[in-house]
C-alpha cells in the first residue's frame, strides 16, 4: 500500500493506482474529457491536470495517467491548477463554443466564453472535440481498429481509412457509446439480439433474459457481443467484481441415462405476417397477443401501460380472435386459449386505459371453470363483442385531418351488417402451433403426430398421456393446444404414471415374444439377419438359433421368414393367425 | 350376402399392424368415420409378421381381397418391419399372377395411427375396387378341390 496526501487528505491506495482514481475515491472531483474508466488513459485533453509537489518545486501532471507514489503531496484545486484548466478550456471553447460538456466545465471554472477567435470555429453542439475516446475504444476495446485520426495539426479529424465505408467496422456502436459530445451517431438497422422485450425496447449484448429469470443471471448474446466478433473488449469481465463472466463457456452435451422421458416441448405461436389482411409487421400498432402481454407486464418496456408507438394512449383497441386458428388456410383446429386471454386483454386494457374495446370472435369458447362468469364480467365492464371475422385492417384517419389510425372492416353477423370500426391499436390472438422442431423430436422418440402436427397420444380417451413408444409420455401443448389448468392436469398425470413405474422397481414387458423350437431349427440363420434388435444369436454347439427374450420386442418378422417353421411368435403363432383367418372368413 | 351378380359384398381380409394401421382403424372408429364393413381385420404386431402364406391361405379360404397395412416407411415401431413386408408383397404379387389371381386383389398400404380418415378412405376404396373385380372364382374351385 502507498500513502499519499491529496488536498490535505491522507489516504492509502494500492500500487499502480492513478491519481484520478485516488482522488475520486476521496470524493474529490476532477474534470475529464478524454478519460474513460474502461479505456487506457491517454492524457490528451489535459483537463485533469493536478499539481504534485516535487523536490525541485511544483509540477503539473495529468491525473488520469500519473500513478500514486509514496509520500506524494497532490493539490487538485490550487490556483495554478485552475488557471491551467481554464486555459485549456478557453482554447477549446474558442474552437467549439457550443459543446455542452465543455460549457459545463467552463461554467464551473467561471468561464463564459473564450477571449480568442479561431478560424476553425465550429458552432455545432455535437462537434468532435478530438478526445480520441472513439479511436481508442475501437482499437483497444473492440479490436476492430476501424477508425483513427486522419491528417495532422489543424486538419486532424476522426475518420475511417480513406473516408470510405470500413470493412473492419462491426457496427458494435462502442464509438458512439463513448463519444462525450454525440458527434458519432449510431443508427441501428436491425433489431439483432433483442428478444426479451420483443423488439419493443433497445438492448445490450449482455442482459437478463427476463425480469424473473431463473436462474437470475444475465446471458450473453453471442451474435451481438463484441468479444465473439473481434476477440477484444471483455469489459464486462473487468467490471464484474465476483468474476462471474466467462466468455469461454461453451454448450456442453451431457449424457444422462434414463428409463422414461416426458416429452413436453411446448408450442410456437403462429406468425401472422402471411395474413396480409391483418397488416402485422406492415402497419404500426398491430401487435400479437404475446407482444401485448409484454406491454402489460409491469417490468415490460412501458412499465405496464398500454401505449401506442407515438407514446399516446389508445382511444380504441380491436382484439381479433382466431388469427390462424379455425381457418382452412392455416390451422383448422381451435387453439383453445385465445378466447379467454382475449377477454383478459379486454379487461386489462379497459382497466389501464380509457380505450373502447372491440372483441371480434367467431364463437366465444368460455369452456372452463369460471370462464363463462369471467366472460359476462367483461361484458358488464363495457367491452364490445362483435361476432364476425375481421376482413381487413387498413390505415385510415378517424377524421379527414388525422392520419395513421387504423380501421377494422368486418361483418357483424349478429345484426347482419357490414361494419367499419376505427381503432388505434389492433391485437391479433394468434394460433398455437406445434414446435418447429416437433418432427425431429418425434423421430427421435418414435412418436407419431396427428394431422395438426401435435404429438399423438396412445389413445385419445383411454390413454391420453402415454405414447406408442413404451416409457415415452407427452404433456402440455406438445400434445395439442390447451390452457394452463389442462396442462397442469396432464403433466401431473404423466408424472404419476412415470413415478408408478419407478416405485414398482420393475417393468412388465409384453408377453409377445419370439421363441425357437430347437427340434425344428436347421440353423440356417435367416432369422438373425432380419432381427433389428440383434436378439437372435446362433448357438454353435447345438447348431440352432436362440432368441434373447429381453431384447426381443416381438415384431414377428423372423417368425414370418423362418423357412422351417421353427420360430414361433407367442400370441401370434401361425396356428393362431390361421385360425383367425378361418374365423373371419367362415361367413 | 349374395356372392353373385348384384349385391356382391366382397370379403376382404386386412392384416393391420398393431402400432400404426390398427390404431388408425381404431381412430377411424373413435372418430365415427364411415369405413367398409367388408374388411375383416386381423391384428398383427408388425406388417413384417405377415407371412406370405397367410395371404395365400386367405385367398384359399375365400377372401376376395387382402389388405396389408403398416406404418409409413421410416416410421416402423420395429425399425424396419414394414420394409420387409414391402419386399414380400412385391414378390408375392408376381406369384399371384401365376396362381391366376388378379394382383389388384392384394394391396399394401401405409396408414399411420393418426390417419383414421385415410384408413376409412382406403377401406372404402379397396372394397369398391374388389367389388368391381368380382368374386374370386378360383378360390372356390380350390376349396372345392
Amino acid at each position: 500500500m502507498i500513502r499519499l496526501t491529496i488536498d490535505g487528505k491522507t489516504t492509502e491506495v494500492e500500487k499502480g493506482t492513478t491519481l484520478l482514481h485516488a482522488a475520486r475515491f476521496l470524493d474529490i472531483k476532477i474534470p475529464t474529457l478524454c478519460y474513460h474508466p474502461l479505456i487506457k488513459p491517454f492524457a490528451a485533453c489535459r483537463l485533469c491536470v493536478v499539481e504534485v509537489k516535487r523536490s525541485w518545486g511544483m509540477e503539473l501532471v495529468p491525473s488520469c495517467h500519473a500513478t500514486c507514489q509514496e509520500g506524494m503531496q497532490v493539490f487538485t484545486d490550487s490556483p495554478h491548477v485552475l488557471s491551467a484548466r481554464r486555459m485549456v478550456l478557453e482554447l477549446m471553447l474558442a474552437r467549439w463554443p457550443n459543446v455542452p460538456i465543455l460549457r459545463k466545465y467552463a461554467a464551473a471554472l467561471g468561464l463564459e466564453k473564450a477571449r480568442f477567435s479561431s478560424p476553425l470555429r465550429d458552432e455545432r453542439e455535437d462537434a468532435c472535440v478530438l478526445c480520441g475516446l472513439c479511436v481508442r475504444a475501437c482499437d483497444e476495446v473492440v479490436g476492430a481498429s476501424a477508425i483513427s485520426f486522419a491528417e495532422r495539426g489543424i486538419g486532424r479529424h476522426v475518420s475511417t481509412p480513406f473516408n470510405l465505408e470500413s470493412e473492419s467496422c462491426i457496427t458494435c456502436g462502442a464509438c458512439a457509446h463513448v463519444c462525450p459530445t454525440g458527434y458519432i451517431k449510431f443508427e441501428a438497422e436491425d433489431h439483432k439480439g433483442k428478444p426479451p422485450e420483443l423488439l419493443l425496447d433497445p438492448n445490450t449484448a449482455i442482459y437478463m433474459p427476463t425480469a424473473q429469470a431463473v436462474p437470475k443471471v444475465p446471458v450473453i448474446d453471442r451474435d451481438s457481443c463484441i468479444h465473439f466478433q473481434t476477440g477484444g473488449c471483455q469489459k464486462c469481465v473487468e467490471v464484474c467484481e465476483p468474476g462471474a463472466v466467462n466468455h469461454q463457456m461453451v454448450d456442453e452435451e451431457i449424457e444422462v441415462e434414463v428409463g422414461q422421458v416426458l416429452v413436453a416441448i411446448g408450442y410456437d405461436t403462429f406468425d401472422p405476417t402471411p395474413m396480409a389482411q391483418y397488416a402485422y409487421g406492415r402497419l404500426d400498432n398491430v401487435y400479437t397477443g404475446l407482444e401485448l402481454e409484454r406491454m402489460l407486464n409491469s417490468t415490460g418496456p412501458t412499465g405496464g401501460r398500454v401505449l401506442l408507438k407515438n407514446g399516446k394512449a389508445p382511444r380504441a383497441v380491436g382484439i381479433i380472435h382466431c388469427v390462424g386458428s379455425r381457418d382452412e388456410n392455416y390451422h383448422r383446429y381451435c387453439s383453445r386459449v385465445c378466447c379467454m386471454y382475449a377477454l383478459k386483454f379486454a379487461h386489462l386494457v379497459k382497466e389501464r386505459s380509457a380505450a373502447e374495446i372491440y372483441n371480434f370472435y367467431i364463437d366465444m369458447r368460455a369452456f372452463g371453470k369460471g370462464y363463462e362468469e369471467f366472460y359476462s364480467r367483461v361484458l358488464h365492464e363495457g367491452a364490445n363483442v362483435i361476432r364476425g371475422k375481421v376482413a381487413e385492417v387498413v390505415q385510415a384517419g378517424w377524421s379527414k385531418q388525422e392520419e395513421g389510425a387504423l380501421l377494422l372492416r368486418c361483418e357483424d353477423t349478429l345484426i347482419g351488417r357490414f361494419r367499419e370500426i376505427p381503432v388505434d391499436m389492433v391485437i391479433l390472438c394468434n394460433a398455437i402451433e406445434p414446435r418447429r422442431d416437433a418432427e425431429q423430436v418425434g423421430r427421435l422418440f418414435g412418436l407419431s403426430r396427428s394431422p395438426d402436427g401435435f404429438f399423438l397420444e396412445r389413445h385419445p380417451k383411454l390413454d391420453p398421456v402415454a405414447t406408442m413408444t413404451d416409457g415415452i409420455f407427452v404433456a402440455g401443448c406438445a400434445q395439442g393446444p390447451k390452457d394452463i389448468p389442462d396442462v397442469v392436469a396432464q403433466a401431473s398425470a404423466a408424472a404419476a404414471r412415470m413415478l408408478a413405474t419407478i416405485s414398482k422397481g420393475e417393468v412388465e414387458i409384453e408377453p409377445v415374444r419370439a421363441e425357437v423350437m430347437e427340434e425344428y431349427c436347421s440353423g440356417c440363420r435367416v432369422c438373425s439377419a432380419l432381427c433389428p434388435y440383434s436378439a437372435i444369436s446362433y448357438v454353435v454347439e447345438k447348431k440352432v438359433s436362440q432368441v434373447n427374450s429381453a431384447l426381443c420386442k416381438g415384431c414377428g418378422t423372423c417368425v414370418a421368414a423362418c423357412p422351417s417353421g421353427a420360430m414361433t411368435g407367442h400370441g401370434f403363432t401361425d396356428r393362431q393367425i390361421n385360425a383367425e383367418l378361418e374365423g373371419v372368413l367362415a361367413v | 350376402m349374395s356372392r353373385n351378380g348384384h349385391g356382391f359384398e366382397p370379403r376382404i381380409v386386412g392384416f393391420l399392424c398393431n402400432w400404426c394401421s390398427y390404431s388408425g382403424a381404431d381412430l377411424a372408429g373413435v372418430s365415427r368415420m364411415k369405413s367398409a364393413p367388408n374388411l375383416r381385420i386381423i391384428r398383427v404386431m408388425c406388417s413384417g409378421r405377415v407371412d406370405p402364406s397367410f395371404i395365400l391361405r386367405a385367398f384359399q379360404l375365400g377372401a376376395d381381397g387382402v389388405l396389408v397395412a403398416g406404418c409409413h416407411l421410416g416410421d416402423c415401431h420395429y425399425q424396419e418391419g414394414n420394409a420387409k413386408a414391402l419386399r414380400r408383397v412385391v414378390l408375392l404379387k408376381r406369384m399371384l399372377r401365376d396362381f391366376g389371381i388378379d394382383e389388384r386383389r392384394l394391396r399394401l398400404e401405409w396408414i399411420s395411427a393418426a390417419e383414421g380418415e385415410r384408413f376409412a378412405a382406403v377401406s372404402l376404396e379397396f372394397t369398391e375396387q374388389v367389388r368391381a373385380l368380382g368374386p374370386l372364382a378360383l378360390a372356390r374351385q380350390e376349396v372345392v378341390a
